[in-house]
This record gives C-alpha cells, sequence and structure tokens, in this order.
C-alpha cells in the first residue's frame, strides 16, 4: 500500500486489489449502481485509519448492499435479512478487539432490521453502521422501501407512494447513535473521510449514503441514466452541513443535509460490559 | 513553437470489468473519455489533467490513471 503522501505526490492511483479478495470482480451490482463507489470509499478511508485486514469484521445482511463483505478480504459474515446488527453485536461482545463494520440498505435496516437498527443505536456499542439509501428495494426487484420519496413509482406503489419517508440519521440521533452522518457516492472524496471519521469514532457511528439504484428506481421513475440520478439525488439535493448556515435558506430549503451531522460521547456498551463483570467478580 | 512535451497520462481501462455506465465520461471535467458501445474509451488523451475523478467515481474498478 502506498501511502498517502507518495500517493498525493505523484498522483498514483489507489491500489485497491490488498483489500479484494481475488478473482470475485467484476461484481454482481448492475452497471451504474453506486455501491461500488462507495466501496471503493471504504476501503480507501480503512487504508488511511490504519486497521489491518485481520482487525477489521465486515457484517451484512440481505440485500443489494450487503453483498459487499463478499468482496472484501476481511473476517466476513453475511446473515439474515435485517438481523446484521444483532450477530454484529455478539461479534463485537465476544471479540471486543475487532472493529465490525456494517453494510445495510436502506430496506435491511429500517424496515426488516427497524428494531435491531434503533436498539443497537440505544447501547451505542462500538460499531460503524452504513445504511446505503437507494430508495427502494433492488435485490428483490423495486418494492417501495421506508426511504422511497412520496409520489414515486415502485413494483409495490403502481400508482406513487403515499407513506411518508423516514430520516435515517434523525431516527438513528433519536435512538442513541453517537455519530450520525451523511455522504453521498457522488461526493466520494468526502465520504472517505466521513467513513474514517466513522471508523474512527468509539461508539454506534451511523453514516447513511445516499446512492443511486438505476434498474428499479431510475427506470420505473423515468430517471435515464445513473449520471441523471447521481445529479438530481446528491450532487443538487443534498447541501454541505459547512455550507448550510451561508448560504440563503431558499437554497438550502428542501435538501438533505450532508457531511457529520451529530456527534457525541457516551459510554460504550463494551467497556460498561466489562465494568460490570469486574463488580460482580468482585464481590 | 514547440511547447515543452507534456508527461501524458496513462489511462488504463478493463474492458472485461467496464459494464458501461458512463459515469466516469459523464462527470470527466475535460472531457477525456467517451462511450464506445458498450465500454468506455479515451477521445482526447491530451486534455487529461489526472484529476483521478474517473478512477474514484468508476463502480467497477474498471478504470485507472497513472
Amino acid at each position: 500500500m502506498s501511502t498517502p503522501a507518495t500517493a498525493a505526490k505523484k498522483k498514483v492511483p489507489f491500489d485497491y486489489s490488498g483489500y479484494l479478495r481475488a478473482g470475485k470482480l467484476p461484481h454482481i451490482w448492475c452497471p451504474g449502481c453506486g455501491h461500488g463507489i462507495v466501496l471503493k470509499s471504504l476501503l480507501r478511508a480503512i487504508d488511511v485509519s490504519g486497521f489491518t485486514k485481520d482487525q477489521l469484521c465486515m457484517v451484512s445482511g440481505i440485500g443489494c448492499s450487503s453483498r459487499t463483505p463478499g468482496y472484501v478480504d476481511f473476517k466476513t459474515l453475511h446473515t439474515l435479512h435485517g438481523r446484521a446488527f444483532s450477530y454484529a453485536t455478539g461479534v463485537k461482545l465476544a471479540n471486543p478487539e475487532l472493529k465490525v463494520i456494517v453494510a445495510s440498505g436502506d430496506g435491511d435496516a429500517l424496515a426488516i432490521g427497524g428494531n435491531h437498527f434503533i436498539h443497537t443505536c440505544r447501547r451505542n456499542i462500538d460499531m460503524t453502521i452504513l445504511v446505503y439509501t437507494n430508495y427502494i428495494y433492488g435485490m428483490t426487484g423495486g418494492q417501495y422501501s421506508p426511504t422511497t420519496p412520496q409520489g414515486a413509482m415502485a413494483t409495490t406503489s403502481r400508482y406513487g407512494n403515499i407513506e411518508p419517508v423516514f430520516d435515517t440519521c434523525e431516527l438513528a440521533k433519536a435512538s442513541g447513535a453517537t455519530f450520525v452522518a451523511r455522504g453521498t457516492s457522488y461526493h466520494c472524496q468526502e465520504l472517505e473521510k466521513i467513513l474514517l471519521a466513522a471508523i474512527k469514532h468509539k461508539g454506534t457511528s451511523v453514516v447513511e449514503i445516499i446512492d443511486q439504484c438505476p434498474t428499479y428506481y431510475g427506470r420505473q421513475n423515468k430517471l435515464r441514466s445513473a449520471t441523471e440520478m447521481m445529479e438530481i439525488f446528491e450532487k443538487n439535493g443534498t447541501v454541505s452541513v459547512k455550507q448550510a448556515d451561508r448560504l440563503p435558506p431558499e437554497k438550502v430549503e428542501g435538501k438533505l443535509l450532508r457531511g457529520i451531522l451529530y456527534q457525541v460521547e457516551r459510554p460504550e456498551y463494551c467497556e460498561e460490559y466489562d465494568k460490570l463483570i469486574e463488580k460482580v467478580r468482585g464481590q | 513553437m514547440v511547447e515543452p512535451a507534456k508527461a501524458l497520462a496513462d489511462i488504463r481501462i478493463d474492458e472485461n470489468l467496464c459494464k458501461g455506465c458512463s459515469i466516469c465520461a459523464d462527470f470527466c471535467p475535460t472531457n477525456v473519455l467517451e462511450m464506445r458501445g458498450s465500454v468506455v474509451a479515451v477521445k482526447d488523451l491530451e486534455a487529461c489533467t489526472k484529476c483521478q475523478l474517473c478512477d474514484l467515481r468508476c463502480p467497477d474498478f474498471a478504470i485507472q490513471v497513472y
């Protein structure tokens, strides 16, 4: 691996092969899917973070985004739909020295695994949760998810979706996560920095990543290409939290904030558990 | 007048990995790339500033700029 300093000087492209399982490419994601961009940003962030491959464990449930651990050369676990957080909690409690990263989609994390998601955030167990938000269930055929915008078409909402949406970041914050951020696959360099901060954070860190599903969401909503989706939802649909204060209100209205939205320190679950063991054994 | 030779970028495209999503070509700031059939190809190598945005935004690990 080249160090960041030499990479910046000589402009040598980042070598991903050290972190990927050999012979797994091309991946299964559709042409234009943003999940590959997120995976690359994650690998670059991990390279800077200093964690070795053996110190990392990646857990996922079911869905397009949950195929991510299949490509990375860490300790990996592919589990039940929505239950990745529960498995990850078990992994972390049994091996507190591991850095656990959960890859989950919007349907996996917020609908089917909604209960597991909020209680993982509440415990503040040291874990990084990536919620890939592409507004749809991709793998199962384009059904609407808790983040599908109102009025949008999906396989299960042929006349437009009438359900209000979840704000993933507000949900995570209200549930007790101590690091909440949002990034997009379009702003991939910014996403790399957000992911690095999330990995370094002690406690539950939730990063919502807006990306695109041109195959199901795009096709059903008359968005012709991945590029068009990235421009509408990611480039023009979000505004950096650093710029939001300086911009006139009409330029911020209706847009999602991007960047680190919330970060606090709170006792971490594994440490509290160790203290409890010490206390009980001392009696 | 002859300009000093500028080191041209070496754009390596893996045609086995490229799925033709055209993200790299559409977001290239200097329009270096274009789509030829279902894969991306270099149109104007001299315009390349080696900014690496095509590499960073390629979802398929298919393009690298040296």
